[in-house]
């Protein structure tokens, strides 16, 4: 019989299923009494949309693989960062066309400074590889990911931010 | 055609519907309607805080969220771009899942058995607690909409990167992440300013007309409630009087980029000392209310 926890890891983000929850660093952890199960996932964003159907999508493989009563917690600290997406899943978002983020800025202590000026581009085109990319809108189609275009290729495409 | 034959009909927009939704629990028809199991609402009060006190200020900052995110959302279909619309809508849905969590700690402190749905849908315009500028009504008018967010956030960021430390662990949790979320929205806000009052004299003009409009509400976001005076000395809270001096730096940071004039307007009054974080609102907010409670309280626990 399959563990609770390669159930989990099969499940895939609805909103993103080429990843897999794992993949995406949301699953927190894995807790099995007899054939009771405690999944503990973190959102992404606080009102990230996705989070009951993440639920739902849980539970249900743990059922399906006779696991039960299922019951899925949520956490919010210590908040979701995009450096917890593993390298496979930065593989697998290029692969899909959305450039996968760098590495999340780490909040200095005092006032978050605001920068009024275009911040120095290191996003690279998934379609050609060109440096050359622009920003278009902070926020994309989903919360996490905002739109950007690339100068040389003219293709748009999704970037994952740096949260 | 047969039964089984009308199961298999993938063209029928009804039945997809019905095989979507048919192995999942019902869903209301308004609000979150599923009991969202999260971790840190169920936790403790903090030894040495008074839960009404803490109750009431988990209803401060998240109506703040909730009443904001619910004018921001009134752009959804009405923006000027696709791109905006959507920068706004984002932006609504994350206060909007601020004030879930802050509405059910809220909720859950209180004990009376309210959820965040009971909160958020049946109360009165006199329960709320949230400060006059979230309520502010903007007539689709994007430089009002841009000048309130450029506050709003400015002045919720300030807030919540000194709640990190809050000891109340949800007010903490909702900070940190808070704190990520809103340095996009002011980033945005800030953003469209800058393009604004340094556009066109005609952008220009509506950009610091914006600012007019929303100036009055200003003065309140620094003073400070006793609820927060009593609960900055139990460690929950923090003083909204402190974040006077990092919200100007920003805002004039802003305006000096973007040609505008900070306006010299003063602050709307209190009612006998009451504002809107002891229940003293502007009309504005019934109007808000009357829009996002009319269905919950039409159809009492709806679902489809």
């Amino acid at each position: 019989m399959v563990s609770a926890r390669e159930v989990v890891a099969r499940v895939v983000d609805p909103e993103m299923p080429m990843l897999t929850l794992d993949d995406l660093g949301v699953v927190r952890g894995v807790d099995t009494d007899g054939d009771a199960v405690t999944v503990t996932i973190t959102p992404t964003y606080s009102g990230c949309p996705a989070v009951a159907e993440m639920r739902a999508d849980l539970a249900e493989a743990l059922r399906a693989a006779g696991f039960g009563p299922v019951r899925v917690r949520t956490v919010f600290a210590p908040a979701w960062s995009t450096d917890w997406i593993s390298e496979d899943g930065r593989r697998k978002l290029a692969e899909a066309g959305v450039a996968p983020p760098g590495t999340a800025p780490r909040p200095a202590p005092g006032p978050v400074p605001l920068t009024l000026t275009a911040p120095a581009t290191t996003v690279t085109c998934p379609n050609c590889g060109s440096r050359a990319t622009e920003e278009l809108s902070r926020f994309g189609p989903t919360a996490c990911t905002a739109l950007r275009r690339c100068t040389d290729c003219r293709e748009p495409f999704e970037h994952m931010k740096e949260i | 055609m047969s039964p089984h034959a009308e199961e298999e009909d993938a063209t029928n927009a009804y039945q997809s519907l019905s095989e979507t939704t048919g192995h999942d629990d019902p869903r209301w028809a308004f609000g979150s309607g599923f009991e969202d199991v999260q971790a840190e609402i169920e936790a403790p009060v903090p030894d040495g805080v008074d839960a009404a006190d803490l109750a009431e200020y988990c209803l401060m900052l998240g109506d703040d969220a909730l009443v904001c995110s619910h004018r921001i959302s009134e752009w959804v279909s009405n923006a000027p771009e696709l791109e905006e619309e959507v920068a706004l809508a984002n932006t609504a849905l994350d206060l909007l899942g601020q004030a879930r969590v802050l509405l059910s700690r809220a909720g859950h402190v209180e004990g009376a058995g309210r959820d965040e749905d009971a909160l958020a849908y049946l109360r009165s315009d006199a329960e709320f607690r949230n400060v006059g500028l979230a309520e502010t009504g903007d007539d689709l008018d994007f430089g009002v909409a841009v000048a309130r967010l450029l506050v709003f956030s400015t002045w919720r960021l300030a807030l919540l990167s000194r709640l990190v430390g809050s000891r109340d662990p949800v007010v903490a949790a909702v900070a940190a992440k808070g704190v990520k979320e809103l340095t996009y929205h002011r980033d945005w806000a800030a953003r469209w300013t800058l393009r604004l009052g340094d556009g066109t004299d005609e952008s220009h003009r509506r950009m610091q007309a914006g600012l007019e409009e929303v100036w009055p509400h200003v003065e309140e976001l620094f003073r400070t409630s006793e609820v927060e005076h009593r609960l900055v000395t139990a460690g929950v809270a923090t003083d909204p009087a402190e974040t006077r001096g990092e919200v100007d730096a920003v805002l004039d940071q802003v305006f000096a980029a973007a040609t505008l004039t900070r306006p010299d307007r003063p602050g709307r009054g209190t009612l006998g000392g009451r504002g809107g974080r002891q229940g003293s609102h502007t009309e504005a907010l019934g109007l808000v209310l009357d829009r996002m409670q009319s269905l919950a309280r039409a159809h009492p626990g709806a679902s489809w």
